[in-house]
């Protein structure tokens, strides 16, 4: 069973494109990452379609409908903000199962603005800020507070979070926004959830991403491995029972137990990565991942985000696009867009925000309910 | 004719008047969950959930204060995570608290309250009667 590898990956410019439809934003990115790989939609025996809010109108037939209708198999999948990745994953599982040599992965999304959900009860009354919230900005608020609880992180620790992010998508022009947030700024927004304001929000945007993936052979007989990623570890977990797991989402479990599967796949540790794109929904959730995912101890979450370890530069940079909170966060792209990201500093093209001689990189995404995935990838040439 | 309605099957209302939350616990592993369940998803075990009644008192586990939701929901208010003495763990608005981060820490003692829905009724009119939690003084 040989490696699999990416031969082309890329995302459009996140934004909001009320005036284009889904599958037309998914056949953008798709075009992108074949004409990076030098390929064409006829190379191409599968695709496996990331979306969330049309996940039962056949959007990656639709896209094929845009660019090339060859008849292959499509599988589209939906598991919240790990969708994405999920559609990534079941693309490199294909080929690691020995079924095809080039296949293609899209992820696509098409959001409106403000909060996700609303009040509306299917029946009874709704319980939105009767029985606590179930607003996302609160749910993860919660889940910092825990890590306050344990370990007195501040609000300003987690305002540092999203001052780094911003700063760092100055340097992304696929970025939703290029706009440095000094700390007063962030803690001063608008207060949506304490701990987190609105500048501790990801942001709601459209977007599309997409990869192509071949097996070690065919990237030999391309002629494509001076390009190539490799894809050491993909690893998918769900919520084991926790205690308190089905009142209050736990984003930690999940995470670790990925983690430690993916570092093991690897045969690597987090010392051994050069960067990560993970999973800042909020600012909040930053911190806690630099934990699970092993970048520091456990209570030490707080300190790395104050020594500045986690920016670009620092020891383990960490979402150096700018991350959700401000590339932008379209659900069903996200998985792929930390893909992107990845590889384009694993290839040394990352321009001003490159990670100096950067030669692994993990993504994580955590969609609740719960899925987590994790993948590491590696330079190849 | 308008009815008074739990806002969750787990709130029982007796005919009395009284109020209790129930609980279903696994009698294999001990794990705790609300409201009626045939299995348990901690241990794997069928058949295996006795009912059992709440404790109405609880410590603060974590928090939020939320002052943007949804439209027509009044903000600001306490979104509290309680774990309740004796085992589970349940979300509520913590009332007669004014909502500042600095009112509230970790560990605090609260009690279980009943009462009216903040006003809400569902389509045919219906009343509801939902928890809350106090701060024990």
């Amino acid at each position: 069973m040989g490696d699999v590898y990416v031969v082309g990956v890329d995302m459009i410019k996140f934004g909001r494109f009320p005036e284009r439809t889904v599958p037309e934003l998914g056949a953008e990115a798709a075009l992108m990452a074949l004409d990076d790989a030098g390929l064409k939609i006829q190379d191409m025996q599968a695709l496996y379609c990331g979306n969330l809010y049309q996940s039962s109108a056949m959007v990656g037939q639709r896209i094929l409908q845009q660019i090339g209708q060859t008849g292959i198999p499509v599988v589209n999948t939906a598991n919240a903000c790990a969708t994405g990745a999920t559609a990534f994953r079941e693309a490199w599982m294909s080929i690691k199962a020995d079924q095809f040599d080039a296949v293609l992965a899209v992820g696509v999304e098409q959001m409106g603005k403000g909060l996700l959900g609303s009040a509306t009860a299917a029946k009874g009354i709704p319980t939105e800020g009767l029985l606590g919230s179930g607003t996302m900005p609160a749910v993860f608020a919660e889940a910092g507070m825990e890590h306050a609880r344990k370990y007195g992180t501040t609000f300003e620790q987690f305002a540092k979070v999203s001052v780094k992010n911003h700063h760092h998508s100055t340097m992304n022009d696929k970025a939703m926004y290029q706009i440095e947030t000094p700390l007063q700024e962030v803690m001063g927004a608008e207060m949506i959830a304490y701990p987190n304001t609105k500048l501790m929000c990801s942001v709601n945007v459209d977007g599309s991403a997409a990869a192509v993936l071949c097996s070690e052979k065919k990237v030999r007989e391309l002629g494509l491995m001076d390009r190539a990623v490799r894809v050491r570890a993909s690893a998918l977990t769900t919520d084991e029972f926790t205690d308190r797991g089905l009142t209050m989402p736990d984003v930690n479990t999940c995470t670790r137990r990925a983690a430690a599967q993916a570092y093991e796949q690897a045969g690597i540790g987090p010392e051994d990565l050069s960067l990560v794109e993970l999973h800042d929904c909020f600012a909040t959730a930053e911190i806690l991942h630099y934990e699970n995912l092993g970048l520091c101890e456990d209570g030490k979450a707080g300190e790395l985000i104050d020594a500045g370890d986690t920016a670009l530069g620092g020891k383990i940079p960490v979402n150096v696009s700018g991350g959700l909170l401000s590339k932008g966060h379209p659900l069903g792209a996200t998985g792929i867009a930390n893909v992107y990201e990845v590889c384009t500093h694993l290839r040394g093209r990352a321009g001003k925000r490159q990670v100096e001689g950067a030669r692994l990189g993990m993504t994580h995404v955590i969609g609740l309910g719960t899925a987590c995935a994790i993948h590491i990838l590696e330079r190849a040439a | 004719m308008a009815e008074t309605l739990p806002v969750v099957p787990w709130l029982h209302i007796e005919e009395d008047g009284a109020h209790w939350l129930e609980g279903m616990r696994c009698s294999e592993c001990g794990a705790m969950f609300l409201g009626h369940r045939e299995n348990c998803s901690s241990c794997g075990a069928r058949g295996s959930l006795k009912s059992e009644k709440l404790s109405e008192t609880g410590t603060l586990h974590a928090f939020s204060i939320v002052h943007r939701s949804y439209p027509g929901i009044d903000v600001p208010y306490i979104s509290a995570i309680v774990d309740l003495d004796g085992g589970g763990t349940i979300k509520g608005n913590i009332i007669n608290v004014e909502p500042q981060p600095e009112n509230l820490s970790f560990g605090m003692p609260l009690r279980v309250v009943f009462g009216d829905a903040l006003g809400r009724k569902d389509a045919d009119g219906n009343n509801y009667i939902s928890y809350f939690f106090e701060p024990v003084s």
